[in-house]
């Protein structure tokens, strides 16, 4: 069992929730609550990362941001390290892979807070602040943890990215999904079993988790 | 408003331990690139080194023509042992490298055939026409010959033989040369070309019989190693204590040849 690699790995998937969350909920809810031109461009832009190969999204990032682009160039200037090949690369990766994880469930959690709902609230007199934080997300409450979870479980997974513009740096950029196929190669079949089986278990209680959390909120529509 | 809170904090209090993990630290082990077909010989050099003078290299292994391209694109590797000379000598012209760097060895060929296999592997590869001949040869490893030495080098053995058009449909090709020999043993292929320094290993000497492919049938795996511009002195170190008698031993014991 690689640690290191576990670390690294529940480190990428805790900064990219704490980069997204905010984003999701921002953006989640204008999504949800406002009708305004290019709408559903922005939407089908926002659900790409969903579609898109990972590979893409990797060769753009080697060719926009490694040492023989000009942009690579400034940016290794600035921070003494390419964006790939770093911790921060691979945040920067991941954060764009899940935005549609993160904004698609809190969207419809908002959506489904009924209108009047919000009209009560208004008329009770609060500020919107206080609307948002007293009476939205606790409806959309469900949503937003399953959002987080599901954040959480796909960066653990995320493979291609990583194997592009990682580099399988121990510390660093070695996650625990490279950590087993860099012990499958080494024909060290017991690590990569017991971290293969790691991950099927996060796996495995994600799902129940965010399964359970969803019939609640079935439950309490009813 | 509560929760979400609380979940924030739990978010911090968890990811902080893990934090330091990330953190800048100035005494990082150097990462030292390395070819494929020297995950166990090096692993075992490493440790050598740890042993005499007490610090750490870390080890990332893929094939030659993968790293090369990390290089390029900025991967902060201090040294790199290739399988050939070719990309070395490449990141050398491109002036990523300290010096030209050396060759520290050179390493061979093998036919692996599992356990089981219909293949009875030769250094000539006579089984291996027959089956082609006979329509019974089935899945076929060796490695992607476009980032991998090894795999060039098997190319270079099948054509010589007159095997390449043939086999050619049913060739799995490994990412590197570890890949390959994950196919080649596993019993989902009838066999394949792969290093001798990885048909050495106790886990995949157990796992069927191999021949190796005579020298002159392909061009000589010379393998190069070079110290990038990024090189600390202790990648320096590293870099010199391959050239010492104990690393060369711990090479030639894992089937490299070494001109001394």
């Amino acid at each position: 069992m690689d640690w290191t690699a576990l670390r690294v790995s529940l480190w990428l998937g805790a900064c990219t929730i704490l980069i997204l969350l905010p984003f999701g909920l921002w953006l989640g809810r204008l999504l949800a609550l406002k009708q305004f031109r290019g709408k559903l461009l922005l939407e089908a832009l926002l659900t790409v990362p969903l579609v898109l190969p990972p590979t893409v999204l990797g060769f753009y990032l080697l060719v926009t941001f490694g040492a023989r682009s000009p942009l690579g160039q400034a940016f290794q200037a600035i921070a003494g390290q390419t964006l790939p090949f770093s911790f921060q690369g691979l945040l920067f990766a991941s954060a764009i892979a899940n935005i549609p994880f993160v904004v698609q469930p809190i969207q419809r959690g908002f959506e489904a807070i009924p209108a009047d709902v919000r009209d009560a609230a208004a008329c009770c007199g609060l500020t919107p602040w206080q609307r948002f934080f007293r009476i939205e997300v606790p409806l959309a409450w469900p949503s937003i943890l399953t959002a987080t979870i599901l954040t959480f479980a796909h960066t653990l997974g995320e493979f291609g990215v990583v194997l592009m513009v990682g580099g399988n740096l121990p510390g660093r950029t070695r996650t625990l999904s490279i950590a087993i196929y860099d012990r499958m190669q080494a024909f060290d079949d017991r690590s990569a079993g017991v971290m293969a089986a790691t991950l099927l278990v996060i796996a495995v209680a994600t799902l129940m988790t965010t399964t359970a959390l969803s019939r609640r909120v079935g439950v309490r529509r009813v | 408003m509560a929760s979400l809170h609380n979940l924030l904090v739990c978010l911090l209090a968890f990811a902080a331990p893990v934090g330091s993990a990330e953190a800048p630290q100035a005494k990082r082990a150097p990462v030292v690139a390395a070819a494929a077909n020297l995950n166990f010989a090096l692993t075992e050099i490493a440790a050598a080194f740890e042993r005499e003078h007490g610090s750490r290299v870390e080890l990332v292994f893929g094939a030659s023509g993968t790293l090369t391209r990390q290089i390029q694109d900025g991967a902060p590797f201090e040294m790199f042992l290739a399988a050939d000379e070719e990309f070395p000598n490449q990141l050398a012209s491109a002036g990523l490298t300290r010096d030209a760097g050396i060759v520290y060895a050179t390493g061979q060929l093998v036919i692996f055939a599992p356990n089981g296999s219909p293949l009875e592997p030769d250094g000539e590869l006579a089984d291996l026409a027959r089956l082609v001949k006979t329509g019974k040869a089935g899945r076929f490893a060796i490695a992607n010959p476009a980032v991998a030495p090894y795999g060039r080098a098997a190319e270079a053995v099948l054509k010589k033989r007159g095997l390449w058009d043939a086999l050619r449909p049913n060739l799995v090709l490994g990412d590197s040369i570890t890949q390959a020999a994950q196919f080649a043993t596993t019993g989902n292929a009838v066999g394949g070309l792969i290093a001798y320094s990885l048909a050495l290993t106790p886990e995949i000497t157990a796992r069927g019989s191999y021949a190796i492919v005579p020298d002159g049938d392909y061009p000589p795996l010379r393998q190069r190693m070079v110290l990038l511009k990024r090189a600390g002195p202790q990648a320096t170190r590293f870099y010199e204590f391959i050239q010492s008698a104990a690393s060369k031993a711990i090479l030639r014991k894992h089937g490299f040849s070494i001109a001394d």
